[in-house]
């Protein structure tokens, strides 16, 4: 009982992780129809400025600040200076650029930074929650990070959903010319697109880091499962991409604890192909939109 | 590269060639194994490692950009399917030992089995969703080589026995250049005969009813099924034809480094092999042999000038992937429709009526 | 000249090619004996240059850590160059990135061996990136010291004449753990925590050696996957109340971090590969700011060593690696890993001084077939090369962290594979000698 309990804990923390990264997908996703695999590079690249900041002294809160802030930049250079020119060409052309992103920011971190391992600290507490005998596996960080996510989450839907800001993200990134038409300024939401989800990549990040091992190419997991969580969610719905992200952790998770750990990418494979031969465009897909 | 070669010469030259696409191309073929043949035999046999390996990679991506480029189905998890090859490939080459082409025929056979299944559930996705599911392939099937230990023997592979040059074979060559056969040139050979075989079979495919029926489904959907196009079965048959190509080179691969393990066949495999199909230019058969010329020959390059400017071993190989990804950013910016993209609008050149096309899938 | 013939004359070529290619494969297994010089051979060697090569991770997922082993090794064949070098020559240590991945390490390999030319593979680290080159190497009649592994595969004199191992295998290792178990925790219920390969395996069977009956779970992880979490639970669960982890260091902190997560406190006894207490103490400490209660997270925990490590300020290898260090190493500072590759440095230089003053690949592997009994060095245990025997060192000491340092719990043990005996090793452990660089004499 007490290591169901913990499988399923330790799942949805893990999951809540994955939810964090899915969503800076779909956020991406939205505003500009590319999936960014340097989203984690990206986040890595942020963590480790932060991890500076905290070795000079600051406070963690300090590299928080630093690692977001610095998301936002990178996310808006990122654009400007090179997704721009691939925008509105062939679609795998953005895909490789991000690829080389990825493989670039990778190795200039370990340039940087070196390939050692390095601890990152958590602004909270790391022993689980007792309750008499028992100690689960959910820490006061565990907490923060769920929390994070349904923040986050929320502040997605409202933002496109609510907001005009949200709207003319939506639709520039839906049809361009359209949108320049209606008076949309369609690079700079595309530029607000990749910074904000920028920024969502590097508390994903920050998140995972915290209480955990960095090095250079410690978001390499997360990005298959991140990726995989958006789209068995729907690449369109942050709602999804949360309940995709839970779903994979906690049952990548069981598959761990109850029948072995070298079947967890087996599973997330089954998993993921089960449910798109169900709904090919994932569990939270609304619209029935036709393929661009 | 095939088809072009024989496309450039001087129109005096041009009335020579053969008229059908079949007899252009084998001739294309022929002249590229003259050339494969002179190469190998004039470079060390380092150079003749270097390319044993680009084979390999160079017959996966010509399948993958028939895939991606001339059907629009993006695979990320190609490497998942060189495995398949590459395990079928050392089971059957350690105990009994049947004779190397028949486990290369098998490969190709079991992993194009593969293909139907994979094709079967990738034909209902689309976009970023085959994307996704293809990437979970590439990361998930590696890991039945851990579960079924026993058989596929865990983390640490399966060992092969790779083949070794018959008298004749050295012999013939010997008579021609009056060098020694290594194991390594051996399998150049093999990797570069299989190849142009590939090429040869995929540019007369290109050119043929299902090269134009795949372009019409990738260009437009709705059109091609109010054409009458059965859009699930060609899409199968594409994924089909491009896995039996990655499971050649699977089984390439795995004669080549003598070993089928779980980490040689990581997602990292899986999208080097997309990039050198993009980068090179995509759909085109050439452009899929410069990308994976850019695979096996950057690297070392870049370590090497790393070196010798006076940086550390560690820092040169740091060095090699920074350098790898700035040059994908690179070419893509500069040349959207990749290298051949780029050589085609240098040279400007055009010819009404070419039917040959294998390589105009990049520019769209 | 029509189209036609021309079509024809290119159908016969390709038909001729056809058959070229068909008639290849009835044929094969002519004995390799081209031009890659296989046996005595001065490859690599000129009058004041020995050239040897080795593969790492250098990027990647398993770069951390391991990357840092050549750099160790290079600081000290620097050493022993600016030193005057072996038999008047220069060592020049070339180490080229695998990124753990088979694939590369058959290309990076080749890349040494066709095209460096080098004399010796040393220290190449893995399992089954090593696997990939074992024929190639062998094949190619280049000798392969010391690989970074303790798998079993590297002690085939028969198969692999080439190949030598160098750290205790696994199995030694899981032995003398097992023996220490029976012999002073008959109580315990025994957890296994393993690596998914044959890092786990080896160490899981000479465990149960000793104490099969009392396992009550093994949990395997596999690498690559850093949530731990469902295997300590799993461990928790089973009611083990002493774990023995066969794991890399990371593992190590991530097995100690989720541990505190779910409170749990076995007796933790880690491999010798894992413990790596100087690096995991300061991987852990970051988490103990106010969050831990006791600073030293891994005091108490046993493990193995056969090197002096580099927490034993006091100990004379230590000492010398440290100089070794601060007058020949990069950025960084002395590391376990350092020290290992300069162990495995300090063990070719043995060799390489035995083979004598014209060395070649056949004497090179002579030599340290015959040198293999009377070799010391900074490790606490002999090695086992002989004719027979291409294993390298042949056991451990199970010791207690205790603050920065250890304790020892038991005597130096040695033993061999299978059910050789396990047995006391008594000899003193002799100091290196005062200028750092042995001095073996030629041999035959």
């Amino acid at each position: 009982m007490q290591q169901f309990l913990n499988i399923t804990l330790g799942g949805l923390s893990q999951g809540a992780i994955y939810a964090a990264f899915a969503l800076a997908l779909v956020l991406i996703w939205r505003a500009t129809r590319i999936i960014n695999f340097a989203q984690g590079a990206m986040a890595m690249f942020t963590t480790y400025l932060a991890l500076a900041v905290i070795e000079s002294g600051q406070s963690y809160w300090a590299g928080f600040a630093v690692a977001l802030a610095g998301g936002l930049v990178l996310g808006a250079i990122v654009e400007r200076v090179i997704m721009r020119r691939v925008e509105g060409g062939p679609e795998l052309n953005a895909v490789i650029v991000t690829l080389g992103l990825f493989v670039g920011l990778q190795a200039l971190a370990a340039i940087i930074f070196g390939a050692a391992f390095q601890s990152f600290p958590a602004p909270f507490g790391l022993r689980g929650f007792t309750f008499g005998e028992l100690t689960v596996a959910f820490t006061p960080f565990s907490v923060f990070i769920v929390g994070s996510v349904l923040v986050v989450m929320l502040a997605l839907v409202a933002l496109f959903r609510f907001t005009d800001l949200g709207l003319r993200m939506r639709a520039s990134a839906f049809s361009q010319e359209v949108s320049r038409l209606l008076g949309v300024r369609v690079g700079r939401m595309l530029t607000i697109g990749w910074a904000l989800a920028a920024v969502v990549g590097s508390l994903a990040g920050l998140l995972i880091a915290g209480g955990n091992l960095v090095h250079p190419a410690y978001m390499d997991a997360v990005i298959v499962y991140g990726f995989v969580a958006a789209v068995l969610g729907g690449l369109d719905s942050p709602a999804g991409a949360v309940a995709g992200g839970l779903i994979i952790g906690l049952a990548l998770s069981y598959v761990s604890g109850y029948l072995g750990s070298e079947l967890v990418t087996l599973a997330a494979l089954a998993i993921l192909v089960a449910v798109l031969l169900i709904r090919p465009k994932g569990l939270f897909s609304r619209v029935a939109e036709r393929r661009v | 590269m095939g088809t072009r070669i024989i496309t450039k010469p001087l129109g005096a030259a041009r009335r020579f060639l053969p008229s059908s696409v079949l007899g252009r191309n084998l001739l294309a073929v022929l002249a590229a194994l003259v050339a494969v043949v002179l190469v190998l035999e004039l470079t060390t046999p380092f150079r003749n490692a270097q390319l044993a390996t680009m084979s390999y990679y160079a017959i996966a991506a010509v399948g993958l950009t028939v895939l991606t480029g001339l059907n629009g189905q993006i695979s990320l998890g190609h490497g998942a399917l060189m495995a398949v090859g590459a395990y079928t490939t050392a089971l059957l080459l350690g105990e009994d030992a049947v004779p190397f082409p028949v486990a290369m025929l098998a490969a190709a056979a079991v992993t194009a089995l593969a293909g139907v299944v994979v094709g079967a559930a990738a034909a209902r996705l689309h976009g970023p969703y085959l994307a996704g599911a293809t990437l979970a392939l590439a990361v998930g099937v590696p890991g039945l080589a851990i579960y079924f230990d026993g058989l596929l023997g865990g983390e640490q592979g399966l060992p092969v026995s790779s083949p070794r040059a018959p008298d004749w074979f050295a012999d013939a060559l010997y008579f021609l250049s009056a060098n020694d056969m290594s194991s390594a040139k051996y399998l150049a050979y093999l990797g570069w005969g299989t190849l142009l075989l590939v090429m040869l079979l995929l540019a007369n495919l290109m050119a043929s009813r299902f090269g134009r029926v795949w372009r019409a489904v990738r260009d437009d959907e709705v059109a091609a099924e109010l054409a009458g196009l059965r859009l699930g079965r060609l899409r199968v048959l594409a994924f089909v034809v491009s896995a039996a190509c990655a499971g050649l080179a699977g089984s390439v691969l795995a004669m080549v480094v003598r070993l089928a393990a779980p980490s040689g066949f990581t997602i990292v495999l899986s999208l080097s092999l997309l990039t050198a199909v993009v980068v090179g230019g995509l759909g085109s058969l050439g452009g899929a042999l410069l990308g994976s010329a850019l695979l096996v020959f950057l690297p070392p390059a870049v370590t090497n000038l790393g070196t010798s400017a006076g940086l550390t071993g560690v820092q040169a190989a740091q060095l090699a992937p920074f350098v790898y990804g700035v040059v994908l950013i690179v070419v893509i910016l500069v040349a959207p429709g990749g290298v051949m993209g780029l050589l085609r609008r240098l040279f400007a050149f055009r010819r009404a009526g070419s039917t040959t096309s294998s390589n105009k899938g990049g520019t769209r | 000249m029509s189209t036609r013939s021309r079509r024809g004359a290119a159908l016969v070529a390709m038909t001729a090619i056809a058959a070229l290619v068909a008639g290849a494969c009835g044929a094969g297994g002519r004995p390799d004996g081209d031009g890659e010089g296989g046996g005595a051979s001065d490859v690599g060697v000129t009058a004041d240059t020995v050239k040897i090569g080795a593969h790492f991770p250098l990027t990647g997922v398993a770069a951390p850590g391991y990357s840092e082993i050549p750099t160790g090794a290079k600081a000290y064949f620097d050493y022993v160059n600016a030193n005057g070098g072996v038999h008047g020559r220069k060592i020049e240590y070339v180490y080229k990135d695998d990124a753990y991945n088979p694939t590369n390490t058959s290309q990076v390999v080749n890349e040494l061996v066709l095209q460096d030319e080098i004399f010796a593979m040393v220290g190449g680290l893995g399992t089954p990136t090593h696997s990939a080159v074992l024929d190639f190497l062998n094949s190619s009649g280049v000798p392969d010291l010391f690989v970074s592994s303790g798998s079993l595969l590297w002690n085939q004199p028969e198969k692999n004449p080439q190949t030598f191992g160098w750290q205790p295998d696994y199995e030694v290792e899981g032995k003398i753990i097992g023996q220490y178990l029976r012999d002073h925790l008959p109580e315990a219920r025994i957890g296994l925590f393993l690596q998914d390969d044959d890092f786990g395996d080896d160490g899981e069977k000479g465990v149960r050696a000793f104490v099969g009956d009392r396992i009550v779970a093994a949990e395997r992880y596999a690498p690559g996957n850093t949530d731990v979490g469902p295997q300590i639970a799993a461990l928790q669960a089973s009611g083990a109340d002493v774990v023995v982890g066969f794991n890399v260091p990371s593992y190590t902190a991530l097995s100690q971090l989720t541990s505190m997560r779910l409170n749990f406190g076995p007796q933790w006894i880690y491999s010798n590969v894992g413990s790596d207490p100087a690096l995991v103490g300061s991987l852990l400490n970051r988490f103990s700011e106010g969050k831990v209660t006791d600073a030293s997270v891994l005091d108490g925990v046993i493990t193995t060593e056969y090197l002096p490590g580099v927490e034993e300020k006091d100990n004379p290898w230590t000492r010398l690696w440290q100089r070794v260090w601060d007058e020949h190493g990069g950025q960084g500072e002395l590391t376990n890993y350092r020290i290992y590759g300069m162990s495995e440095a300090y063990t070719f230089v043995q060799a390489l001084q035995a083979a004598g003053p014209e060395p070649t690949r056949a004497g090179l592997v002579e030599a340290l077939e015959k040198i293999g009994p009377e070799l010391t060095g900074p490790a606490l245990v002999p090695y086992r090369y002989s004719a027979d025997s291409h294993a390298g060192l042949s056991g451990v000491k199970v010791v207690r962290i205790k603050g920065a340092a250890t304790e020892d719990l038991s005597p130096v043990f040695v033993t061999g594979n299978g059910d050789t005996e396990i047995t006391e090793h008594t000899a003193e452990h002799a100091p290196p000698p005062p200028n750092g660089i042995p001095d073996m004499r030629p041999v035959g």
